[in-house]
């Protein structure tokens, strides 16, 4: 699972260092999905109940990590939709979706 | 007291805009000079105290820093204090004449005043950081002087290149009293002189020296740090008087001398301070020559005068450290005549160019006779009513005696510097004699000046009469001033009481008077036949100069510096971000490295058929994303990411996540497919090979790094999860059978209340983005 995150990184940030402000998005969604399962992996993979209390149940898997995944999900989809509105806004305002005609002028 | 006189023109320039605001009738000098005539009294009165007893003041500043204002009045700081009360004095009624009231008058005497208290806490401070203090506030009060005119370019110019030059060895002098005070744990000069073996002997010894010699040789124009004076004069002359001759150039002469009982009589101490002194004498000399304004001669002439006083502070010996500190007075008192009598020379003819003067003897006889005495006892004329004359034979008794002191040091290099002294002296005599006969003999061309010259307003030339006066007190009756202040101070620097006389006359038999006369024969010589010489400034320095050092060494850095920026910050995003990830995949990796993280164990977990298969799906779709052209088709691989997520999730036993990461997927597909009418094209774009490959490489890199951490985290377990404290008390304190959820909103409410009003806030924005118009939108 280590490798699969790994790969989710790797492509994001592959995508984050494309031209078109439609990839750098898609990138960081794939970015936000590698740090969940990274931090699922991280919590250990160990296979036991879901943590809901059961009569007879003795081991459930580790309960932070999943509740910090949680509200990272929750913040990574409120980014990642003001993102896009942002991506359709410059776009409409700029006429172009490539980072390098969207440079800052000489004297900033 | 003492403490409130140091302060007092501090305190009163907060005053002078205010009078020169309200009182227009009366110049604001006039309010001005009561100031440093006060002072200046003040400190006569403690002259028969001091002769015997140096004494120290303290004031509590911040004691818990060991930092205090703490005063030293010793014969050294009195004649140094009395230098720059009564010359300021005297330039403060100078100036009374030379500016005129539509001047900004206000500014120009706060700026005069707070350079007055800088220069008086130099002189009297104990304490090394107070001693910073004020010497940058010299230099700050300079630099706002020079600068006075500042709607003239060169004012400017010369403004800045003295901050940047007198700032830069006063942070070097700044270190080395940072250094010393660590080594002697102390910041008191005098208990640094106590403890003075502490330094000497410490391996950072020559390092400290060269740190202090920085800020000394820097304020005093000493080579190659000479170049900021000559730029200096765009000054009001009264300023070129004070600061530039008088007292502020003298404040590294100050140091020096304060120091030289820590530092004096280790070689490294006269080599540096001997050589360095004797260099900028005879290069100061030789270019004075070269000079055809006034006012540059004046400061070439400044710049090797103080070369000289350096020179003979490093030499260290009984009688050079006296004729230090006599010529220390001696120059003053005709340096600060002559910048006088160049400015009223400026003031009654429009130009201080001497190609363009010439015979104004006739027309301001007393101007030309107060040059006389001036010139004449800078050129060190042998005639015993010139002070500079009993000061210069003085040096030359120094450098020949030299030889003869214990130490190999002394006896190898002894015996030249008579001749390099004797040089040097040469060339002063003749760009003396330059500067009095080209401006006062010869034809006058009335058509080359503005106005017809005449002897100025009595007011204007009170302060040079009374300069010469003391140029031919001090020659004729040397006694009580080397009573009351020469013997005084040259205990305060070499530290026992030492009793010198000033002879008038030496007899026929002796060196020094042959060299004083050979220097009057070939310096008079070397001026009647300059016409005929004066090509080899062609060749030395030529097309070569400090000047030019400093510029290129200016632009540089400042090219240097944007071609840096300009390297970077190229404004591309991807740049940037290339640069955070390349930077975090090094260091994390060096780190990984470094700490031989390789050993991974696998427990536990084994991966079944399904997880497999599930992983190597989402992998396929995370890198077909990196190729998809069409968007549509992008959009949906994505969502082939999130789904095979909340699918992992299910196996890891997560319903709460495999629940949110599907709705959440669901909805963020639904708007990318929602926006995407709107959205661009994904056109497929142009990159050059090299830059896909940089990419790659980056990813590549920073998916290996992940990963390795990923997999070697689970090899390190130091303590337990405290999980199990939510497993136990979910139920008994948080009343939940869902543990996740009792996390979330009882244990770690916090979280979740922030998160909400992230949520919030991101719904908000995107309101704002989609409502915001530009001005002039219509829709």
């Amino acid at each position: 699972m280590s490798i699969l995150s790994g790969i989710l990184f790797t492509c994001g940030v592959y995508l984050l260092l494309q031209k078109r402000l439609m990839k750098v998005i898609f990138g960081t969604v794939l970015l936000s999905h590698g740090a969940h399962l990274f931090i699922l992996t991280m919590g250990g993979l160990r296979s036991g109940a879901p943590p809901i209390l059961k009569d007879g149940v003795t081991t459930y898997t580790d309960p932070l990590p999943q509740a910090l995944i949680l509200t990272s999900i929750v913040i990574s989809f409120g980014i990642t939709s003001f993102l896009l509105v942002l991506a359709y806004k410059a776009y409409k305002t700029n006429g172009t979706d490539n980072l390098e005609e969207l440079r800052g002028t000489d004297n900033e | 007291m003492l403490h409130f006189l140091i302060i007092a023109p501090l305190l009163f320039s907060i005053f002078t805009p205010i009078l020169y605001q309200n009182i227009k009738r009366i110049h604001t000098g006039w309010m001005v000079l009561l100031i440093p005539i006060s002072i200046f009294v003040y400190l006569l009165s403690y002259l028969p105290k001091i002769v015997d007893h140096p004494f120290h003041l303290t004031f509590n500043w911040l004691p818990s820093l060991g930092i205090n204002y703490d005063l030293y009045v010793d014969g050294l700081s009195i004649l140094f204090g009395l230098l720059i009360s009564g010359i300021g004095s005297l330039v403060v009624l100078y100036s009374i004449f030379y500016l005129h009231k539509t001047e900004k008058l206000g500014h120009f005497y706060t700026y005069l005043l707070i350079f007055m208290t800088a220069m008086l806490g130099i002189v009297f401070s104990d304490n090394v950081f107070v001693f910073y203090v004020f010497w940058e506030l010299t230099s700050l009060s300079s630099f706002l002087l020079i600068g006075f005119w500042n709607y003239r370019e060169k004012s400017r110019y010369g403004a800045l290149k003295s901050m940047l030059i007198t700032v830069l060895g006063g942070l070097a002098m700044f270190a080395g009293f940072v250094w010393m005070s660590i080594l002697t744990d102390t910041s008191s000069i005098r208990e640094m002189i106590e403890n003075s073996e502490l330094i000497t002997n410490s391996p950072y010894f020559i390092a400290i020296l060269i740190l202090i010699l920085t800020g000394a040789f820097t304020k005093s124009a000493q080579f190659p740090f000479h170049i900021w004076l000559p730029d200096a004069m765009e000054a009001p002359t009264p300023v070129s008087a004070y600061l530039h001759s008088a007292t502020m150039v003298k404040a590294g002469i100050y140091l020096v001398a304060r120091l030289s009982l820590i530092f004096a009589g280790t070689d490294e101490f006269f080599i540096i301070v001997s050589s360095i002194g004797l260099l900028t004498l005879c290069w100061g000399s030789y270019m004075a020559v070269k000079q055809t304004d006034l006012k540059g001669i004046l400061a070439y002439s400044t710049i090797s005068q103080l070369g000289m006083i350096m020179a003979m502070l490093g030499f260290g010996t009984g009688v050079a450290v006296f004729a230090a500190i006599f010529h220390i007075l001696n120059h003053a008192t005709f340096k600060g005549s002559l910048f006088m009598v160049a400015g009223i020379v400026d003031h009654e003819t429009g130009t201080r160019d001497i190609r363009r003067l010439g015979g104004l003897y006739t027309l301001m006889p007393i101007t030309a006779t107060l040059a006389i005495f001036g010139v004449f006892s800078m050129a060190g004329v042998p005639l015993p009513i010139f002070n500079g004359f009993l000061s210069k034979e003085m040096f030359f008794d120094a450098t020949v005696d030299l030889s003869e002191e214990a130490g190999t040091i002394y006896q190898s290099i002894g015996p030249f510097i008579p001749f390099i002294a004797l040089l040097g002296s040469i060339f002063t005599f003749v760009y003396s004699m330059i500067l009095f006969f080209k401006t006062f003999t010869g034809k006058i061309q009335l058509d080359k000046l503005e106005r017809k010259p005449h002897d100025p307003p009595f007011g204007m030339l009170l302060s040079p009469i009374v300069l010469v006066t003391l140029i031919v007190v001090i020659a004729l009756f040397p006694g009580p001033f080397n009573h009351y202040l020469l013997t005084p101070a040259t205990s305060a620097v070499m530290g026992e009481v030492s009793q010198t006389h000033i002879k008038f006359w030496h007899g026929f038999y002796n060196l020094p008077l042959f060299m004083s006369l050979t220097v009057l024969v070939v310096g008079i010589i070397l001026f009647l036949t300059r016409e005929k010489w004066v090509r080899v400034y062609n060749r030395i320095p030529g097309s070569w100069s400090m000047n030019k050092g400093y510029d290129y060494i200016l632009d540089g850095l400042i090219k240097g510096s944007k071609l840096v920026t300009t390297s970077y910050m190229t404004g591309s995003l991807k740049n940037y971000v290339r640069m955070i990830i390349g930077f975090m995949t090094v260091v994390g990796l060096y780190t990984f490295i470094k700490t031989d993280g390789w050993a991974f164990t696998f427990n536990g977990a084994t991966l079944s058929i399904p997880e497999i298969a599930i992983a190597v799906t989402m992998m396929i779709a995370a890198i077909s994303v990196l190729f998809i052209s069409n968007r549509i088709a992008g959009i949906l691989v994505l969502g082939v990411v999130g789904y095979g997520l909340s699918l992992l999730f299910v196996f890891y036993s997560a319903p709460d996540l495999a629940l949110t990461q599907l709705i959440v997927e669901t909805v963020t597909v639904s708007l990318f497919l929602l926006a995407f009418y709107h959205l661009p094209k994904l056109k497929e774009e142009k990159e050059s090979k090299t830059n896909n490959f940089i990419n790659l490489v980056i990813s590549v890199s920073f998916g290996i790094f992940i990963t390795l951490v990923g997999l070697s985290s689970h090899s390190s377990k130091w303590f337990d999860s405290i999980s199990s404290y939510f497993v136990e008390t979910s139920y008994t304190l948080g009343g939940g059978n869902n543990i996740v959820n009792v996390i979330l909103v009882d244990m770690r409410g916090l979280d979740t209340m922030f998160e909400i009003s992230v949520l919030g806030v991101a719904a908000l924005g995107i309101l704002a983005l989609i409502n915001y118009k530009k001005k002039g939108d219509v829709e």
